[in-house]
């Protein structure tokens, strides 16, 4: 009697689950079309396996001066962790043959590393401080690291056109409280699922700094990326432009080309 | 010789190509605000480095040669003015190994305030007070990258003395170091096969190294020689073997830096430790500025003291991270002798860029010691503040 009375509770939940979902599926709420889209931006942007880049960043103050920075990127795509990610520094020369060692993490703390040359030491250094300007830029670290799904909570607002493409305009709320950020404002266009434009706000709550892809090219035939990058900050008028001067995939990099013991070898 | 012109165009290129040169050079003017122990020390110097390097690789990157070399001029103590190879080596890179000939420049450890691990180079002391200059060592290394950590065998076959201040330099004892007539413990003298290993790994928020020394004291002690007409100190370098540990473990806010060695020396088995944090207030009154707190504690073990500066004293540093384009910082901190209350020192180092190629940098070090059975009593009155101008290309 009891297995019988079992099995009928059973089978209502069942079918309780059921109606619930097709309910739902039928009525998506904002967070799950949110959310179903930043993994659909996710999974088109999956298998490009590892790239070396050639990279300028251009620092520009309110009054328009600019300081150029020079460096290399090399990374590395990870399936069942974030990506490892190597930036080795050209320009200014005082930092020459310094490189920052980045493990991705989606839902923890990266693992960060600095070789220092001048002392020939690796210094393992706090992600946490990720908020902070990387090299004097408007980029934050945390801006340099790699789009993971759990780094967030999304939310789909609207359908928008931005400069002619057809877009889905999303919300997406930092899970870290380390964050420098509130909240993220992302236009992602409907044929490619390509972050177009980014709106950061800080933790107050108001406009901090916006970022817009530019100068899409296709690799692989299947990778969108930006050649060029716009960060403007509101607040201070300053603002950052990332070149990519040249960009290749398929180049041989293994997990060893990512090991702290042998920063003091790479150029 | 319109067909002639392109080829000699290409010419150095294809020589060169492979080469890459880099390197810096500064002047740095240092002024003394007390007048030295002895009499014909001046109280302003100037000197000049030259830093050249050079990079190559072959055979697909797999191999590659780098050299660093260095050279000073003083204008005082002739002593200083010095060269060295800092760096010649070559280096083969297996898949998860590396072997390394040559000359090298190694470091090992976590603490900011004092290197106890760090044994592998001798110490460019006649270069700045904080130790941090090394000479290039003489070594072969092999080089094992797994899961389980980072492996290093280490073979020295000579070794390094220490440089130290000539009879015309500041930072000097009452009588010169005649680093011409070192002793030392080992028939072999400075040709002694000295041997290391280390193993270092990342465990999460922590990071460990373990590792062990055998050979020759990096660190002299010093025998009186009044046999000839003008005495002097003759450095003595012992054997020693030393096992030592160094973690560091990031704990949200602070970071937690601990060293530890176990010496023995001579008929001395010792112990020496440093341990402490650095706390960061990130982003400082809602500002990008960093502002971090340095906390360092010093213990050494040893019985006879009279070498040894770090035997119980306590550091505290701050170091402020500006996060502008220049990249300017200042580190500053007061190391306090827990058993003098009056031997203390202080420093400030402060650097930022004028342009790509240029930088200036200010370091300043203070020394307060009545104390006669502490070694920084020699340094009582040479506080100083140098100014540098650096030149990288």
């Amino acid at each position: 009697m009891n297995k019988n009375l079992l099995s009928s509770s059973t089978i209502f939940t069942l079918v309780f689950a059921l109606l619930t979902y097709s309910v739902s599926s039928y009525a998506q709420s904002p967070q799950e079309k949110g959310l179903e889209i930043a993994k659909e931006r996710k999974l088109r942007d999956q298998g490009w396996g590892d790239s070396t880049g050639n990279m300028s960043m251009i620092l520009r103050n309110a009054q328009g001066d600019e300081v150029e920075r020079k460096m290399r990127l090399k990374s590395l795509e990870l399936v069942d962790d974030g990506d490892k990610g190597m930036t080795i520094f050209d320009q200014p020369l005082d930092v020459k043959g310094t490189v920052f060692l980045n493990f991705t993490h989606a839902s923890e703390p990266d693992d960060q590393w600095m070789y220092l040359p001048k002392l020939s030491k690796v210094k393992r250094i706090r992600s946490r401080n990720k908020s902070g300007p990387f090299m004097g830029s408007e980029f934050a670290f945390e801006d340099m690291s790699s789009f993971e799904i759990e780094k967030y909570e999304f939310k789909y607002l609207r359908d928008e056109t931005y400069e002619g493409q057809a877009s889905f305009v999303l919300e997406q709320v930092p899970t870290d409280k380390n964050s420098g950020y509130s909240k993220q404002i992302v236009w992602v266009d409907k044929e490619h699922y390509r972050a177009l434009k980014i709106e950061f706000y800080d933790r107050k709550g108001s406009l901090l700094k916006e970022l817009v892809n530019l100068d899409f090219a296709l690799y692989l035939d299947k990778y969108w990326r930006p050649m060029r990058v716009e960060m403007f900050n509101e607040q201070n008028g300053k603002s950052t432009e990332l070149i990519t001067h040249e960009l290749n995939f398929d180049t041989g990099l293994t997990d060893n080309d990512f090991n702290k013991g042998t920063l003091k070898n790479v150029r | 010789m319109k067909r002639l012109l392109p080829v000699i165009a290409l010419l150095p290129t294809c020589v060169f190509a492979d080469i890459e040169y880099t390197g810096n050079a500064a002047v740095e003017q240092r002024y003394f605000f007390q007048d030295a122990l002895y009499s014909q020390h001046e109280r302003a110097n100037l000197s000049v480095y030259f830093a050249p390097q050079a990079y190559t690789s072959f055979n697909d990157g797999n191999d590659s040669i780098v050299f660093k070399g260095f050279y000073r001029v003083d204008q005082q103590d002739e002593e200083r003015t010095h060269g060295d190879i800092r760096e010649f080596k070559w280096t083969h890179s297996g898949d998860e190994w590396e072997v390394q000939a040559g000359i090298g420049k190694v470091f090992w450890g976590q603490a900011e305030s004092l290197h106890l691990v760090d044994i592998i180079n001798q110490t460019d002391a006649i270069e700045a007070i904080d130790g941090e200059d090394k000479l290039g060592q003489p070594m072969a290394t092999f080089s094992l990258f797994k899961d389980w950590g980072n492996t290093t065998v280490f073979v020295l076959p000579y070794f390094r003395e220490r440089t130290f201040s000539g009879e015309d330099g500041r930072f000097r004892a009452a009588l010169p170091v005649d680093t011409d007539n070192p002793i030392f413990e080992s028939p072999d003298e400075e040709k002694n096969l000295d041997w290391a290993l280390r193993w270092q790994h990342t465990l999460g928020d922590w990071e460990v190294g373990l590792s062990y020394f055998d050979g020759t004291s990096r660190e002299p002690d010093f025998v009186l020689n009044n046999e000839t007409s003008e005495p002097s100190l003759r450095p003595f370098y012992p054997q020693l073997q030393q096992a030592g540990i160094d973690v560091l473990a990031l704990l949200g806010d602070w970071i937690v830096k601990f060293e530890g060695i176990q010496r023995k020396v001579l008929d001395q088995d010792y112990t020496a430790f440093v341990g402490g944090f650095e706390y960061s207030f990130i982003g400082l009154f809602d500002s990008v500025y960093d502002i971090n707190w340095l906390m360092e504690y010093q213990y050494d073990g040893r019985e006879d003291i009279t070498n040894v500066i770090s035997q119980n004293d306590l550091m505290l540093g701050t170091r402020l991270v500006f996060n502008d384009i220049d990249g300017t910082q200042i580190l500053a901190g007061v190391v306090q002798d827990l058993d003098y209350s009056n031997v203390r020192s202080g420093f400030i180092e402060a650097s930022s860029r004028i342009n790509d190629h240029w930088k200036w940098r200010v370091d300043a070090w203070m020394f307060s010691s009545d104390e006669p059975a502490e070694p920084s009593f020699m340094l009582r009155r040479d506080d100083y503040v140098q100014l540098s101008l650096e030149y990288y290309f």
